[in-house]
């Protein structure tokens, strides 16, 4: 047996406890069971439908904004018309939280699970939840 | 005494010179800035003072513009928002101030806002493009999304048009209108003639809101239009139009 062994072993012990901290704090932490986002209105005839498949939405969403963003801003052009003959006026605020009225429980939902922060909210108003009259109140 | 091989030097020198006049002509042509003969579409507004400063202290068209487009009230004048505002005669027009104009004229603020240039210096100088000249109206637009904060656009601009925002907005908003949104700290704004009114039909928010109807609005190449019809029968001065930047708001005295 080589001298110091115990001192040896018990150095070890603790050098891989401390290395391996985040795998043992993870293993005992009960994480929330993940959610899927809450679809508000699948059952309301005119707004059971996303603007694209749901499958294409989930993966281009953020594409789809970007699209719609630029064609208002930088070229003045409002008006979406889907394959299937919809028309929607490009509006993150009015159009998509118009069907998706609760931010939290359905964009959040998502993006938090994920560790994805959209900077929008940063200037785009999210609406009310409670369909407020006029002006929204500053939180 | 000159001899052969230096004659010969300056000869051929003399000869290059010569070679290069078409060349000077075409750099200098295409510095001449170019005509305002309105070919395509440019919209421009007439404020007619002598109706606008019949009623004293009138704000409506602030107030209107303030809050459709969610401009927070900061009374610091350092870190103001301001898109449309009111400014003393001496300081709008100072090339065109002198101690003997008319006392309303001279003591009473008047509304200022983005002269859309139809050669603006700010558009020369933003490096992301965030701010261009559109070019089917004339509007210096913004794109909020694109502004990185560098302030190049607000050094450019001779009428102090631009604000920064210093501080986050929606702390100085008392109400947020949902269908505009607001802007960070850390992004330049300017009035942009009501873009996304106009796209839906409807005039600028001040020109709807003037109960004096002392805004006119319009596109100045179409002969016909109010604001033409406007600037060919009363006389009217821009701001610092020595400049050459072509401001395209025009003021009934
Ligand atoms: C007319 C109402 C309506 C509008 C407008 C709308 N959505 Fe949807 N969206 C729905 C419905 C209903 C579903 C569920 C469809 C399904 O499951 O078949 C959905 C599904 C989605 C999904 C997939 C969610 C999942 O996990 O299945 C995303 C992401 C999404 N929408 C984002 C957006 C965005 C971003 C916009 C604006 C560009 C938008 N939606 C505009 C109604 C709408
Ligand atoms: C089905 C889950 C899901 C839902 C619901 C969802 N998102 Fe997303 N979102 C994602 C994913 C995944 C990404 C991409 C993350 C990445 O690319 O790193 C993303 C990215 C984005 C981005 C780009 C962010 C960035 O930093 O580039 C935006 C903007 C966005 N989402 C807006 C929305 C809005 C608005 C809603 C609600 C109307 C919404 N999303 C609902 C899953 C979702
Ligand atoms: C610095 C403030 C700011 C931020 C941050 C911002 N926007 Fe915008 N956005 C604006 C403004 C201002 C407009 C112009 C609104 C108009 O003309 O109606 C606009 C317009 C839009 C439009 C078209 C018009 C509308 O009503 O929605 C879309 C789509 C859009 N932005 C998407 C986004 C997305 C997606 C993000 C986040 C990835 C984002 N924006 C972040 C300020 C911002």
């Amino acid at each position: 047996m080589p001298r110091d062994f115990n001192r040896i072993v018990l150095g070890l012990a603790v050098f891989l406890a401390l290395v391996l901290t985040p795998v043992w704090t993870n293993l005992f932490r009960s994480v929330p069971p993940l959610q899927d986002p809450e679809i508000a209105t699948r059952n309301i005839p005119g707004k059971d439908k996303c603007v694209l498949p749901s499958v294409e939405m989930k993966v281009t969403h953020m594409n789809l904004l970007n699209q719609w963003r630029d064609s208002v801003v930088r070229n003045d052009q409002r008006d979406y018309a889907t394959a299937d003959g919809r028309h929607f006026d490009m509006s993150l605020s009015r159009t998509c939280m118009n069907c998706h009225t609760d931010k939290a429980k359905f964009c959040d939902r998502c993006h938090n699970a994920l560790a994805v922060n959209p900077y929008c909210w940063d200037c785009h108003v999210e609406p009310l939840v409670q369909p407020a009259s006029m002006g929204t109140e500053v939180r | 005494m000159m001899d052969r091989r230096d004659f010969m030097k300056y000869a051929g020198l003399s000869g290059l010179s010569l070679a290069s006049i078409p060349l000077l002509k075409k750099l200098s042509a295409a510095e001449l800035p170019q005509g305002s003969s309105h070919a395509t579409k440019q919209l421009a507004m007439v404020v007619n003072l002598r109706k606008c400063l019949e009623l004293d202290n009138c704000t409506k068209c602030i107030e209107a513009c303030n809050q459709t487009h969610n401009i927070p009230l900061i009374d610091n004048p350092d870190d103001n928002i301001r898109w449309i505002w009111k400014e003393r005669f001496d300081r709008a027009f100072e090339d065109q101030e002198h101690e003997h104009l008319t006392e309303s004229i001279r003591w009473s603020p008047l509304v200022v806002m983005c002269n859309h240039c139809e050669n603006p210096p700010c558009v020369r100088v933003c490096p992301t493009q965030a701010t261009w000249k559109r070019e089917k109206d004339g509007i210096v637009m913004m794109d909020w999304h694109r502004c990185i904060g560098c302030r190049y656009c607000m050094a450019a601009c001779p009428y102090g048009s631009r604000s920064f925002n210093w501080r986050d907005p929606r702390q100085h908003l008392a109400k947020i209108q949902p269908d505009y949104p607001t802007r960070t700290k850390g992004v330049v704004e300017k009035c942009t003639f009501c873009d996304e009114r106009l796209s839906r039909g409807q005039l600028p928010s001040c020109v709807e809101a003037c109960s004096e109807k002392a805004l006119t609005f319009g596109d100045l190449s179409d002969h016909k239009s109010e604001v033409r019809e406007l600037l060919s029968s009363a006389y009217t001065i821009r701001r610092k139009p020595s400049l050459g930047t072509g401001p395209q708001v025009y003021y009934i005295v």
